[in-house]
């Protein structure tokens, strides 16, 4: 499994590319950490990996999973998660059929489904709370609930977005710990994007900074 | 991902096309035809002037002219002056939500059914007076004109009544965009007192958000019929109600000069409209002079709390004559100077019986066939907006306000003609669609914002987790979005319950609402069956609204971000 | 015995008859759209009562399309016959009289000639200076058929007015004595136009000269008197004649609020109807004018492309049963006099007529008076233009 990225570059509404092309190689279970001043286009970049991209960029190059273009695919066709620093569970949706939102279709039958979720609840301490309304959940609740619910999916590579800015200094590393013992135990490939020089060291992989090419 | 975003988009642009704009420039066009002499039926084939020279000849255009003028452009400024006055005194006290809640009530009521609430509530012989008659010794009513004033100050007022309401919450809606305690407390550190903080800082911002909405109530306020009927002066009435009398004249010639009347209608607010916006610009540059000297006056302080309790009485008044159509639909004999009714009777409600419940479903088949067809048109062009990731383009913007601006009369004869070649006048269907040109534009205007606020970011999610377009509209933004979504189905009811002029046109007559009844009776002597009708009128949007409130609270009653009093 | 019976039979067998049984087929399971003025809720009732009767007896059902001003169904006609749609059409029967007739039947809008074709035409007088033959002077040429007579009367409030009017003229001296306490419905309405017919009638040198169509030179002569009446009267009309009721009914109320002391009709039962329904106050009368008051008849129309115009004859021919004039005019349904002629009436429809109920309010054919014929409907159109060239400014 990896995540490989051939000179992936993004232009603008006007026409600018926002960086340099980006060749990047992400083996299973690595995290790669991209750092870069606010505003160079970190979030965007991770738009056009996930599929997420607005109208007005253009992008150049190629994004392959496990080796298979996926380019040119709709975002819920790639399976490449997506996390960031805010949970955005569904506040229509009680916690566990926020969990249960995301699993693979393929697994069938009210029990085993159920069964699926209350596991990967009780992984993150979230046992008994199936039925809970999300905006009752704590932040690192939360945090932690949005992440079993991206894992959940069955991802084939995991995109983070600042994923620990918005949680209390305490929090941030019990969540760090948690976030990346997990990607580490599933060999997901990760990229994160983040200006927290903390966030980097705590995944242990390499750095990249993202450079800009409009920035004087 | 584009192709599926592309169809979708293409067929939401042509349902828009061809049943939104092409009716409209249809019914131009044909009106205009008329009013140029071509009138092909009545063996008129030859381009003139002549509608135009008859129209200028007929008795009282002048005076109808300058009514229209004064009470749509008056009602319009009064109101808007109000609504800031009031906003700007109360809104660092007020819980935005809980006011919006209060003004329900008077958003919700069509101007018809308040015009005959207010026609009983200010004449001689009506409830003010009755109040002040043992005072004043009064023993038959005073022959003074409170209603159907020759100067239009009773269809003022009321305009303003329906008015306020609707600035007032569009106003509060826009300072929920602006950080207005932060900009208050920097004003008034430098000193600058908090009347004009208002004025200096904060109006200027306020402004661009709702300068659409202040058209389309200028525009209604320049060509209302319904409420004019009811509370405008008769001999002569305002040009809208003018032209649609010579609509309906017995002499059919008159159709073309009624034609030139309802281009005039649009000329008129296509220039009021022009007007605001030369103000607008020379308002820019008198402010920015003003506001580089730096007065520091406090003056406007008195005035905020005159127009503030301005606010309060005319929302009294409306209050009481809403009370009115109730007391009325529930009395026998009620002669003047009693306050309330010496017998009271159900009667009103038991023998018309058969004509309310007639009317009562045909408006609520109205109401639902337009508010499902809007609401699912909004969806869909929201929706297309999402799958393609782009936002609205101001050209369609404006289209969607187009509706709104065009006053109803100018195309709405036209239009007629229009359906009747096509075979489709007089049915239901006529009248659905005529309707649905005003519904839509509600809907979509109520619903876009709501739809853009939802965090982009979850929708990324729900697609990150492998969900298609068709399940994250479904089991994400639908569900999530389901307040607004009732919110703007009400004022869809809302809207389809109070239209009059397309009804009355498009279903020649045969589709008998609460609305043309209502009308109609206002002009017969049965107050008390007027009363019944008007209450049902009023209660309709009324009940939308609250089921908008309740349905969410009920569905999401566990979900505490879903259920809560505010939208989205 | 035998003979006469063949001899009935052969009669029933005449074409018109024979006719009226295919246009009975033709109508059987047809739902008439009936536009009617709908601002009273008598008539209204009466209307879906004769729906109910005809549905029972012969399968066609009545809408009633209910009008602020007959003329929308005028317009209505007009804009199919715009688009073309010259069959099918919208309207199948309108209450209908005067102007609007006139302006229908000479732009060609009518169905017609159908009246003679109606079997209960045989009640009715046809005769070339019958009430039933002219509108407005207008003939009839059996283009609209007769359902409800019409008389112009007053009504006051007898607890607040001792003495009303007795004359047209009196009117002045009245309003003089009693400012802001009468008025008249705006002219562009019927009942308006009517007050001032029915002073222009009064006043004018010679009456006669109203039922020719309408001259500029005729029109000065015939109503300088009428303006300088007027231009006396109008400064102590309600609300100083700056503005005016829209109508009789809207009159009415304000006779009942008390912001008037009298109003007007076309109708002599309205008032002891008003009362029985709570809309007047029990001290209210009628009264007319010492020399007799105008009365006409009110018709009902079929336009040229009616969808429905065999449904629409049959209506109007069950409008002229005596059953159904005799149900009509009684004061606890509507209270409209009958426009079939007694003497074509046979002892037990007469005998059904005498036996109506009858109320004080209600006054009898006698102290009605004469009727005033209307004039010509021409000079209705001039009068209100130059009422309005005058009086709108």
């Amino acid at each position: 499994m990896s995540l490989d990225l051939d000179a992936l570059s993004i232009r603008s509404v006007n026409g600018t590319a926002l960086f340099q092309p980006l060749t990047l190689h992400i083996p299973a279970g690595d995290v790669v950490t991209v750092m870069g001043p606010s505003g160079v286009g970190k979030s965007t970049l991770l738009d056009a990996i996930g599929g997420h991209l607005t109208h007005g960029f253009h992008l150049s190059g190629t994004v392959h999973l496990n080796g298979r273009d996926v380019t040119d695919l709709p975002a819920e066709a790639r399976r490449i998660g997506l996390m960031f620093q805010d949970a955005l569970l569904f506040p229509h949706l009680s916690v566990g059929d926020n969990l249960s939102f995301g699993l693979p279709a393929n697994l069938r039958g009210r029990a085993p489904r159920r069964a699926a979720v209350e596991e990967a609840l009780s992984q993150a301490g979230l046992a008994g709370l199936y039925e809970r309304d999300p905006a009752t959940l704590s932040g690192g609740q939360r945090a932690r609930a949005a992440l079993m619910r991206t894992l959940l999916a069955d991802p084939a590579a995991l995109l983070l977005d600042e994923p620990f800015s918005k949680l209390d200094a305490g929090l941030r590393d019990e969540m760090r710990e948690f976030t990346f013992a997990r990607v580490k135990s599933r060999a997901v490939p990760t990229l994160m994007v983040t200006h927290d020089p903390d966030d980097a060291a705590a995944a242990g992989g390499p750095v990249i900074a993202l450079k800009g090419l409009m920035a004087p | 991902m584009s192709h599926d975003g592309r169809l979708l988009r293409t067929a939401v642009l042509v349902v828009v096309g061809l049943g939104l704009i092409a009716p409209i420039a249809i019914g131009l066009w044909q009106t205009g035809r008329a009013a140029f002499g071509i009138l092909p039926a009545l063996g008129q084939d030859m381009v003139s002037l002549g509608p135009w020279h008859e129209l200028a000849d007929l008795p009282g255009f002048a005076t109808s002219l300058r009514l229209t003028l004064v009470t749509g452009i008056g009602s319009t400024l009064l109101s808007l002056v109000l609504a800031t006055g009031f906003c700007a005194t109360v809104h660092a006290r007020m819980n935005t939500s809980a006011g919006a809640r209060m003004l329900t009530p008077f958003l919700a009521i069509p101007h018809a059914a308040m015009a005959v609430g207010l026609a009983f509530v200010l004449a001689p012989s009506g409830w003010i007076a009755r109040m002040i008659a043992p005072h004043a010794g009064w023993d038959r009513p005073p022959d003074i004109a409170t209603v159907s004033d020759g100067w239009g100050l009773a269809l003022t007022l009321g305009l303003m009544i329906k008015e306020v309401p609707f600035l007032l919450l569009v106003i509060l809606s826009a300072l929920s965009q602006i950080p207005v305690a932060r900009h208050m407390a920097a004003g008034r550190a430098l000193g600058y007192g908090r009347g004009i903080v208002w004025i200096k800082m904060i109006m200027p911002q306020v402004w661009p958000l709702i300068r659409l909405p202040v058209w389309v109530v200028l525009a209604y306020g320049l060509s209302v019929v319904d409420m004019a009927i009811i509370l405008g002066p008769s001999n002569p009435p305002t040009l809208a109600v003018a032209v649609t009398r010579w609509f309906s004249d017995p002499d059919p010639l008159m159709i073309l000069p009624a034609s030139a009347g309802a281009i005039l209608q649009a000329v008129i607010v296509g220039l009021a409209v022009a007007m605001l916006m030369v103000a607008e610009a020379a308002v820019k540059r008198l402010g920015r002079w003003w506001i580089r000297r730096g007065g520091r006056g406090s003056s406007a302080e008195p005035g905020l709390w005159a127009a503030s309790a301005l606010v309060m009485a005319l929302m009294a008044v409306g209050a009481l004559a809403m009370v009115s159509l109730v007391v009325w639909s529930m009395a026998w004999r009620w002669s003047f100077p009693q306050l309330l009714p010496e017998s009271w009777s159900l009667n009103p409600w038991s023998s018309a019986q058969d004509g309310w419940m007639r009317a009562l479903s045909n408006t609520l088949l109205l109401a639902g066939a337009t508010v499902g067809l809007s609401l699912g048109l909004a969806i869909a062009w929201l929706e297309g907006e999402d799958r393609a990731r782009r936002s609205r383009a101001p050209w369609a913007e404006a289209l969607i306000y187009l509706p709104l601006l065009i006053p109803q009369i100018g195309f709405l004869y036209g239009l007629n003609v229009g359906f009747l070649q096509i075979g489709l006048s007089g049915g239901i269907t006529a009248v659905i669609w005529a309707q649905a040109l005003f519904v839509f534009p509600y809907v979509m205007i109520a619903l876009s914002d709501p739809w853009r606020a939802l965090d982009p970011r979850m929708i990324r999610a729900a697609a990150a987790l492998g969900a298609g377009p068709g399940r994250r509209l479904w089991a994400v933004k639908l569900p999530v979005l389901i307040r607004p979504i009732l919110t703007a189905a009400a004022i869809g009811v809302a809207v389809s319950v109070a239209q009059y002029l397309p009804t009355l046109f498009m279903g020649a007559g045969r589709i008998a609402t609460l609305t043309t009844e209502a009308v109609t009776l206002s002009s017969g002597s049965d107050r008390r069956v007027t009363g019944v009708y008007a209450t049902l009128q009023a209660g309709l949007p009324f009940a939308a609204y609250l089921a908008a409130f309740l349905i969410p609270a009920i569905l999401h009653r566990n979900r505490r971000a879903l259920s809560g009093a505010s939208a989205t | 015995m035998k003979l006469s019976l063949v001899f009935a039979l052969s009669l029933l067998a005449t074409p018109a008859l024979a006719d009226w049984q295919q246009t009975l087929d033709a109508a059987r399971g047809q739902t008439v759209y009936w536009n009617a003025w709908g601002g009273d809720a008598r008539t209204n009732a009466f209307i879906a009562w004769v729906g109910e009767q005809t549905k029972a007896h012969y399968g066609v059902s009545v809408v009633q399309a209910k009008l602020s001003d007959t003329a929308e169904a005028v317009t209505r006609v007009i804009s199919e016959k715009a688009a073309g749609q010259d069959e099918g059409g919208s309207v199948d029967l309108i209450w209908i009289n005067g102007p609007n007739f006139l302006a229908m039947k000479e732009q060609g809008l009518l169905h017609g000639p159908f009246v003679a074709d109606l079997p209960n035409a045989r009640y009715l007088d046809l005769g070339p200076t019958s009430p039933a033959s002219v509108d407005f002077t207008v003939t009839v040429d059996g283009m609209e058929s007769p359902w409800r007579l019409a008389r112009f009367v007053f009504s006051y409030d007898s607890a607040r007015v001792a003495e009303p009017p007795r004359t047209m003229a009196g009117f002045v001296d009245w309003a003089a004595a009693n400012p802001g306490r009468v008025t008249h419905p705006d002219p562009s309405n019927f009942m308006g136009a009517t007050f001032l017919k029915q002073a222009l009638i009064e006043l004018t040198p010679d009456a006669s000269a109203l039922q020719q169509p309408v001259t500029d030179a005729a029109f000065d002569a015939a109503t300088a008197p009428l303006w300088v009446w007027y231009d006396a009267l109008r400064p102590n009309l309600w609300r100083g004649g700056e503005t005016y009721p829209a109508n009789e009914s809207v009159q009415q109320q304000l006779l009942n609020d008390g912001e008037l002391d009298i109003a007007m009709s076309f109708d002599p039962a309205s008032t002891a109807a008003a009362i029985a329904d709570g809309l007047l106050p029990d001290s209210a009368r009628v009264f007319v004018p010492e020399d007799g008051s105008i009365g006409n008849i009110s018709f009902v129309a079929i336009p040229y492309n009616a969808a429905n115009a065999e449904g629409a004859e049959v209506v109007a021919n069950f409008l002229l049963d005596p059953e159904t004039q005799a149900h009509m005019q009684n004061i606890e349904v509507l209270g409209s006099f009958s426009v079939l002629d007694p003497a074509r009436l046979d002892d037990a429809a007469n005998t059904a007529f005498a036996a109506l109920p009858t109320a004080p309010a209600l006054p009898t054919l006698a102290e009605l008076g004469p009727t005033l014929l209307e004039p010509h409907a021409s000079w209705m159109t001039r009068l209100t233009e130059e009422w309005a060239r005058r009086y709108v400014k």
